[in-house]
């Protein structure tokens, strides 16, 4: 009798193991599948002759770093990005932090369809609107100003941030708030000396998301920047990269890196906070 | 079991513990603090910011969008702008090439994001609660790295990939399997395929989250009950996670329908207008063609599958705010 148990679950053991094999296998594919792209950056940034292909340099240089880091190519686009994206990063989560305070605190007739019409536009495809953006843009002289995108970007991003930022607030008890109001303290103070003090990992996830958001994106400065000196990262390197008849790879490869390194690292930092949930977009606080 | 199936993926989320009546409750009995109903729409002042930038920079160009999609604006100059009512739309219809890019964006779509990332995605969630640790950690780390990179860079790379030079023929080779010119022959498919490079993370992550929710009893039980693998994932596993599978389509959908950087940096909707979809489309008319009205009622139609996908969405997460 104890035999046979024992050989079941020693079958059941081949079993799980031969489960779990099988997995790894096939997601070492999928990596690897996944992995090909990246390896290519990685490895052509070291190499001076690097091509389309990904193959280990025969002598890996720092020259294509040496090459790109030069005001044109890196510094300037690389402070525009932090300028714009900095700037509208901050607005958007001084902006949603303001409007999540009544929304998670109060109730009134407005809060559920200003809620809804939030989550709404969430949704809504942003590279629509950009057409119409330019135009209204050309009409009030804001085209190729470096503060009327960052408005542009910020107000983009508004939405989710306010939404993610009241499902955080809603998380912070209102003991210690009832406190502060008694002793008589205004709702700007008991906002930035209690609330926001108490949601600050919170706070630091809606800002360094939206930034993440920001610092890759692509059509709203493609369209609405036009002056080469005023061009953030993400579309310098697509000028520059894009438009030169033989690109040099491995610079390429060097100035991807080094566009990229940021988000990854600011990723790295928030990513135990992001988890499936948060990656639908918060929205889904169903 | 619906029961079950609720609380199963009825939170596929759980981020910050919700207390959706409380605060509310709370907040409306606590302004007996001299102010006095006098302060009552003060409160509510610290939307304001928020509000007119949304009006501002939001709900002013989908207004300004109605308006051009219906008149016949030109980028040289405003003065030529008249009503034409819905010429525009019917331009549109008959236009080959505005069906070819409808097309090309139901196709784009549907390979990368209801086939590619979704089912990719649920594919990497499922093996990596049955692969062993060190394997899931690495494979987490390259999908999601793939994910976070910016647009544009993942567009370079994935242009490097498919060129004729490129490392997927360098791969195909080795295996002694033909290989072809993909960015020639097959752009749309080659878009797709960056497309679900860069998508696929956020499926794992959402059905990661929601494959943990399941409890191990049912999936016991229908073990001993004698169910195999298929139809354990069949008929127990994805009616669970129906929700997520729901959302996860509808995010997906939406933010693949709005991809253009992509396309653009791979192949500027080429060669021709065989990778044309409709954002293409409509930034080839509104700027390079400077046909800015016409381009403008080709966002309006987009904007409208947008919403109407969201309005779906709200609907379907059934929030309570």
């Amino acid at each position: 009798m104890r035999g046979g148990t024992k050989a079941v679950a020693r079958a059941g053991m081949k079993r799980a193991t031969r489960v779990r094999l099988a997995s790894d296998a096939a997601l070492a594919v999928v990596t690897a599948a996944f992995l090909l792209p990246l390896l290519w950056l990685l490895l052509s940034s070291v190499d001076a002759e690097a091509d389309l292909r990904v193959r280990l340099p025969s002598s890996p240089t720092t020259e294509n770093f040496q090459a790109v880091l030069t005001d044109e190519i890196t510094f300037t686009p690389m402070l525009n990005s932090l300028l714009l994206c900095g700037s509208a990063t901050l607005l958007t989560v001084t902006c949603a932090a303001l409007a999540a305070y009544p929304l998670s605190r109060y109730r009134s007739r407005f809060s559920r369809p200003y809620l809804l019409t939030i989550l709404f536009t969430t949704c809504l495809p942003i590279t629509a609107i950009m057409v119409p953006v330019y135009g209204l843009f050309v009409q009030v002289n804001l085209v190729d100003t470096m503060y009327g995108t960052a408005l542009f970007l910020a107000t983009s991003q508004l939405p989710f941030s306010i939404w993610l930022m009241k499902n955080f607030m809603d998380g912070v008890p209102t003991v210690l708030e009832e406190a502060a109001w008694t002793d008589g303290a205004s709702m700007i103070q008991t906002l930035t000396r209690i609330v926001l003090p108490l949601m600050g990992p919170g706070m630091t996830v809606v800002m360094i998301y939206t930034f993440i958001q920001l610092w890759g994106n692509f059509f709203v400065p493609f369209m609405l920047l036009l002056s080469p000196d005023q061009l953030p990262a993400s579309v310098s390197i697509f000028t520059f990269f894009g438009n030169h008849g033989s690109v040099i790879y491995g610079q390429l490869a060097a100035f991807s890196i080094l566009y990229s390194t940021p988000v990854l690292l600011l990723y790295i930092l928030i990513s135990r906070r992001l988890g499936g949930g948060f990656a639908l977009g918060g929205a889904v606080k169903g | 079991m619906s029961a079950v199936t609720g609380t199963a993926d009825g939170a596929p989320v759980g981020e910050p513990p919700l207390a959706p009546a409380g605060g509310g409750a709370k907040g409306t009995e606590r302004d007996g603090r001299g102010a006095g109903r006098g302060a009552r729409p003060l409160r509510w002042l610290p939307l304001a910011p928020a509000t007119v930038l949304l009006l501002l920079f939001l709900a002013g160009p989908i207004g300004y969008c109605v308006w051009i999609a219906f008149t016949n604006t030109q980028l040289t100059g405003s003065s030529t702008s008249d009503f034409v009512g819905l010429d525009n739309f019917r331009r549109a219809f008959s236009d080959d090439n505005f069906r070819n890019a409808v097309w090309l964006t139901l196709v784009f779509t549907f390979v990368s994001s209801i086939v590619g990332q979704n089912t990719i995605g649920l594919a990497l969630a499922g093996l990596m609660r049955a692969a062993s640790r060190p394997v899931r950690t690495v494979t987490g780390a390259v999908v999601i790295a793939a994910w976070v990179l910016p647009e544009i860079v993942a567009a370079f790379l994935l242009y490097a990939f498919f060129r004729r030079e490129g490392t997927l023929n360098a791969v195909l080779d080795w295996l002694h399997l033909p290989s072809q010119n993909w960015l020639f022959t097959l752009p749309i498919l080659a878009v797709s395929f960056a497309n679900v490079w860069r998508g696929t993370a956020f499926s794992m992550l959402i059905y990661s989250a929601a494959l943990s929710e399941i409890p191990k009893e049912i999936t016991e039980a229908a073990e001993v009950d004698g169910a195999n693998g298929v139809r354990r994932l069949w008929h127990i596993t994805l009616p669970m996670i129906r929700r997520s599978i729901g959302t996860n389509l509808m995010l997906n959908t939406l933010s693949t329908l709005s991809v253009f950087g992509l396309i653009w940096a791979m192949t500027r909707g080429g060669p021709g207008t065989r990778s044309q979809t409709l954002p293409v489309f409509m930034y080839d008319q509104a700027f390079l063609k400077s046909l800015i009205g016409y381009g403008t009622a080709v966002a309006l139609l987009l904007l409208i599958v947008g919403a109407l996908f969201s309005v779906v969405y709200v609907r379907l997460l059934k929030v309570e705010v």
